[in-house]
């Protein structure tokens, strides 16, 4: 079974803040990691693979410090890796990424299956799957929570729907997306650390996928970020005055904008 | 401190430590709580290549050495100790095999220690003989192609949950300690069985249980090396493993340290966070200065017993005695700091100082161990 | 590319200062671009000597922009029911078709119907697309995008909105790729922008902690989804006129690659409740089990989890999973409402790192007070009613 695992470095989201006099990302501390919903996709590959036989590849669109990234993977079992790295990718939005990856997956070869993260912490769009899904041609699932029974033909699974869950059944080639729920990581081991050290990882640009210009990165992307800012939550601390309704009222002032921003 | 680790050391240190802060700490209360053995974790510490560590390279392993595997345990030990006993446990069940068997032998049970299948168990201590072991009453008379093993031991780590036992047993009463030999007897062998689990007051995910054997039969390749080597081996056996327990206890004491220092800088009494107060920092800079110190030793006696040196038994002695007392100290200390708090079940310190207090007991009391020591020295200074 | 013009650098560093990404570092005297670079253009603004500037090639601005026209709506059918999100869209849709002067529509995709397409009507559509067939009623990503990609190419809306749904975030990405369009997840906000009619895209990033305002100004459709409860629905008014359209799906329309064998109607499932961005979380103060019925409406309002201290797990008013604590899970939510707790250090040991904290409990002097951010003092099940009308009310 050939099976290729979408992954992406992101800074750990949760650390992110945005300084709301200066409007930059406060960067200290922040460290990089693997977008933690591709760590499952990545074990259910590896699990499949030690099921059905195989091999599991692993691909990334990043910049040159993301090599480190794909060897973490190769300890946690993957067996090759790929880095589709280029400054032209600079700036891509999520119809872009799909375009370069589908352009990188054709010269990886054929697959059976392509499992990614339900969605990336910084961004949280989860749209490259499905559109990368779209423009290879294949079906897709998303927020698979379990892959109940594999063949050499297809999957049975079971995706997340918001009233429980859906089985469903689906031949290769397929890509689905993950959810948290579907395993639990493994931690790397010896051989695979000293496997990941001495791995040759290949390496892809612009020319090397024979992307077109226009289609990729800031220049190719049909969304464009116009405005950032810090959330509002942060601005008001002062006390709350009054009698109750009053307090109350002040209170829902400031709690609105949890509401508007609630994420997952 | 910087201890310059190679990258191989820091890989095994890292995959330890995610271990341990991933699988182990989230588990340890319950664990405790349950008496249960770690099977889980210890499955995934074999999927990591953990057991491979100290198993010669020719038989599937790493061929890493006593600090190799000092270095494992104290990260285990930060999270628990009584799995980084069932871990350690497992190795002082294999080196006479690797001391002291044939080719065969080691070609027949090494790979699969090393892959994490099968758990090894050593069995020495019995009701009667503890420090002195030499008072050992198990037997092994030599009937035909076959051992037939009588007696029972006592107290024995990963009982019940191994599959390799390596036991001591006496082939030949007229020759006091040089009439004990070693053997390897398996789960399922006819006339051997374990105990139940003894209740105990730490370490309870490590299994501890009775061997028991009644008209035992094994093959008589089983014996490891030749009939009176027994104590010998079992000598080399655990000088070679000791700085494994000290290093439990390096692990341990740090955990504890941890805890006290991150309580202290919350816990506010007299309008201030307690670690503001000189009675509070003494305690914690002491607690540091033993913990850093044992794990100084433990490491360069960890080093210096890799290479086989004569005074192998005195290294392994000392650092096991100091680190111990050190991690009883430290961990009855972080209680004692963190008060109230300290004692409740909610907190991890009581169980760790529970736990600790085994570490001066097994693989030698610490007063044997004063005794290897100063007989060393005595030996030494002639 | 960002260029960096070696005459009139000065090497003061206020571009490294500024850049949100850190690409910028100042190297012998001269600005420096690294390989973080999003060409986000913020140094660009800031450089006091003009010695940035950003030359990218931009997209070409598909040809026929103004030939699309009107806003579309998918609305979402499954189990015999409209999914709320679909009104709450018919509400936005409304506004911002009246500002662009132009028509609203709905796609209605599912099976037995029934009065559904009148009810969009009544909630704001003046068109309804309706697709009722067999083939539907079970959700498969690869017919529901074919059929929407189609009739959104034939109808040619500008902007395209549909629900954050796990059937909206699942096919409405494939439908955008098709379309070349640009998509925008989880918008919190949507407006006309007055220059040119684009529509304005505002959305949280980094897991809530930067919001993001994002415009797709050379494609169309200009497509959005939108989670439940951000938006309001218009009130059901059945004197509004509207049309009524049947679809019938081709053939191949009908094909998928994609048996759905069972579905399974589960509850909740499994409870993470540091996963939450929101926690409202119960203690002793609540008296009985039933309190927690009030926490879960002022929960569903927020679009919360529920979670609690020790004391009412132990007496077995909530299950263990949602224990926050010292011995049960720590959690960093970005807004912790503690009702009815004290505020024992081994309780806030599990949740004070939340972002901001919200403490409710009748004594004035209970510890919790010392770690909220806002507290309010009273009677918990006078107050949370109250607030629970407030939050809607502002909706």
């Amino acid at each position: 079974m050939k099976i290729i695992v979408c992954i992406k470095q992101v800074p750990d989201a949760k650390d992110v803040r945005l300084d709301p006099v200066t409007n930059t990302l406060a960067r200290e501390g922040v460290q990089s990691i693997m977008n933690p919903y591709d760590q499952h996709a990545l074990e259910e590959a590896v699990r499949l693979k030690e099921i059905h036989g195989g091999e599991v590849v692993v691909v990334t669109m990043g910049p040159p410090q993301a090599e480190e990234m794909l060897r973490q993977a190769i300890s946690c079992g993957a067996d090759r890796a790929v880095l589709v790295s280029d400054r032209a990718f600079a700036g891509a939005d999520t119809w872009a990424t799909s375009y370069t990856l589908e352009h990188a997956l054709k010269k990886i070869g054929n697959f059976d299956l392509i499992l990614c993260g339900k969605q990336a912490i910084d961004g949280d769009t989860a749209q490259v799957g499905p559109g990368l899904a779209t423009r290879l041609g294949i079906p897709y699932l998303t927020c698979v929570q379990k892959v109940r029974e594999g063949t050499d033909t297809g999957l049975i699974v079971e995706r997340m729907m918001d009233d429980g869950y859906d089985v469903v059944a689906v031949n290769y080639p397929v890509l689905l997306t993950v959810v948290k729920d579907i395993n639990e990581p493994r931690v790397p081991s010896i051989k695979g650390k000293m496997k990941a050290k001495k791995a040759e990882i290949m390496r892809l640009n612009a020319e090397d996928i024979g992307a077109d210009p226009a289609c990729i990165g800031l220049p190719g992307s049909p969304t464009k970020v116009v405005n950032v800012f810090p959330p509002d939550a942060r601005s008001d601390r002062s006390v709350l005055t009054g009698t109750l309704d009053e307090q109350l009222d002040q209170l829902v002032e400031r709690l609105m904008p949890y509401l508007n921003r609630a994420g997952n | 401190m910087d201890y310059f680790l190679s990258e191989e050391q820091q890989m095994i240190v890292d995959i330890a430590r995610q271990i341990t802060d991933e699988r182990i700490i989230p588990q340890r209360a319950e664990l405790d709580e349950k008496h249960e053995f770690p099977r889980q974790i210890l499955n995934e510490m074999a999927q990591a290549d953990l057991f491979g560590v100290p198993i010669p390279e020719e038989y599937g392993g790493f061929g890493g050495g006593c600090f190799d595997i000092a270095l494992t345990v104290e990260q285990l030990g930060r999270g628990c100790i009584g799995v980084g006993t069932a871990f350690a446990a497992n190795f002082l069940g294999v080196y006479p095999i690797i001391i002291g068997g044939s080719e065969e032998m080691k070609q027949k049970y090494l790979p699969d220690v090393a892959t994490g299948k099968k758990f090894g168990a050593f069995g020495l201590t019995e009701a009667n003989a503890g420090s002195d072991a030499s008072g050992i009453q198990t037997s092994a008379v030599l009937d035909g192609e076959e051992w037939v093993l009588n007696g029972t031991k006592q107290w024995i780590t990963n009982g019940g949950e191994a599959q390799i036992y390596t036991v001591v047993a006496i082939t030949d009463r007229s020759r006091g300690p040089r009439g004990a030999s070693l053997f390897v007897v398996e789960e399922g062998d006819p006339g051997f069985s374990c105990g139940p689990k003894e209740k105990k007051m730490g370490i309870r995910a490590s299994s501890t249980t009775e061997l028991i054997f009644k008209d035992c039969r094994i093959p008589k390749d089983r014996m490891i090396g030749r009939p009176g080597t027994g104590f010998i081996t079992v000598m080399k056996t655990l000088d070679l493993s000791r700085p494994g327990i000290a290093a439990l206890g390096v692990g341990l004491a740090q955990a504890a340290l941890d805890e006290a220092v991150k309580y202290a800088k919350q816990r506010q009494q007299f309008g201030k966070p307690i670690i503001a107060f000189q009675a509070v920092q003494h305690m914690l800079a002491d607690m540091a200065i033993g913990i850093e110190s044992a794990r100084a030793l433990v490491y360069s006696a960890a080093k210096h017993i890799q290479q086989h040196p004569k005074d192998m038994s005195k290294a392994s002695a000392m650092c096991k005695t100091y680190a111990t007392d050190v991690a009883m100290k430290v961990t009855t200390d972080a209680v004692q700091v963190m008060g109230g708090y300290g004692y409740m079940c909610e907190y991890p310190v009581e169980k760790m100082m529970r736990d600790a207090k085994i570490l001066q007991i097994y693989e030698g009391t610490n007063q044997i161990q004063r005794n290897v020591i100063g007989q060393e020295l005595n030996k030494e200074y002639s | 590319m960002l260029n960096v013009s070696k005459e009139l650098c000065i090497g003061c560093g206020i571009c490294e200062d500024n850049c949100p990404f850190g690409a910028i570092t100042i190297q012998d005297g001269l600005a420096v671009v690294g390989d973080s670079c999003t060409l986000c253009g913020a140094c660009v603004e800031s450089c006091e000597v003009e010695a940035l500037t950003l030359d990218v090639k931009s997209r070409q601005v598909a040809s026929d922009l103004k030939t699309w026209s009107g806003i579309l709506v998918f609305c979402e059918f499954r189990r015999g029911e409209l999914a709320p999100v679909s009104l709450e869209l018919l509400g936005i849709g409304r506004k911002l078709a009246d500002k662009r002067k132009v028509q609203l529509s709905a796609l209605l995709i599912g099976h037995n119907t029934g009065e559904t397409a009148q009810l969009l009507i009544g909630h704001g559509a003046d068109v309804v697309y309706l697709i009722d067939n067999e083939t539907f009623r079970d959700f498969r990503d690869d017919c529901y995008s074919e059929i929407t990609t189609a009739l959104i190419k034939d109808r040619k809306p500008e902007i395209v909105l549909a629900g954050a749904t796990a059937i909206g975030r699942s096919f409405i990405p494939g439908v955008a790729t098709a379309l070349n369009a640009g998509l925008t997840a989880d918008c919190t906000k949507l407006e006309i922008r007055e220059e040119d009619g684009a529509l304005l895209q505002t959305r949280p990033a980094f897991g809530g902690n930067i919001m993001a305002t994002i415009v797709s100004e050379s494609t169309r459709p200009q497509m959005a989804t939108v989670r439940s409860k951000v938006m309001k629905q218009l009130e059901f008014d059945s004197s509004r006129q509207g049309k009524i359209v049947e679809i019938v799906p081709t053939k191949e329309q009908l094909q998928s690659k994609v048996q759905v064998l069972e579905s399974v109607v589960a509850e909740g499932g499994h409870v993470n409740i540091q996963e939450a961005d929101i926690l409202v979380s119960g203690g002793r103060g609540l008296e009985n089990a039933k309190g927690f019925e009030l926490l879960r409406e002022l929960a569903d309002t927020m679009g919360a989890k529920v979670s609690a201290s020790r004391a009412v797990v132990d007496a077995g008013w909530i299950p263990y999973p949602h224990q926050v604590g010292q011995t049960g899970k720590t959690v960093a939510p970005k807004l912790y409402i503690a009702c009815g707790i004290s505020g024992a250090v081994q309780h806030v040991a599990g949740m004070q790192s939340a972002e901001t904290i919200v403490a409710i409990n009748r004594d004035e002097n209970a510890s919790i007070f010392n770690v909220a951010d806002y507290g309010i003092v009273g009677d918990l099940f006078e107050i949370i009613p109250k607030l629970i009308r407030k939050i809607e009310e502002r909706r």
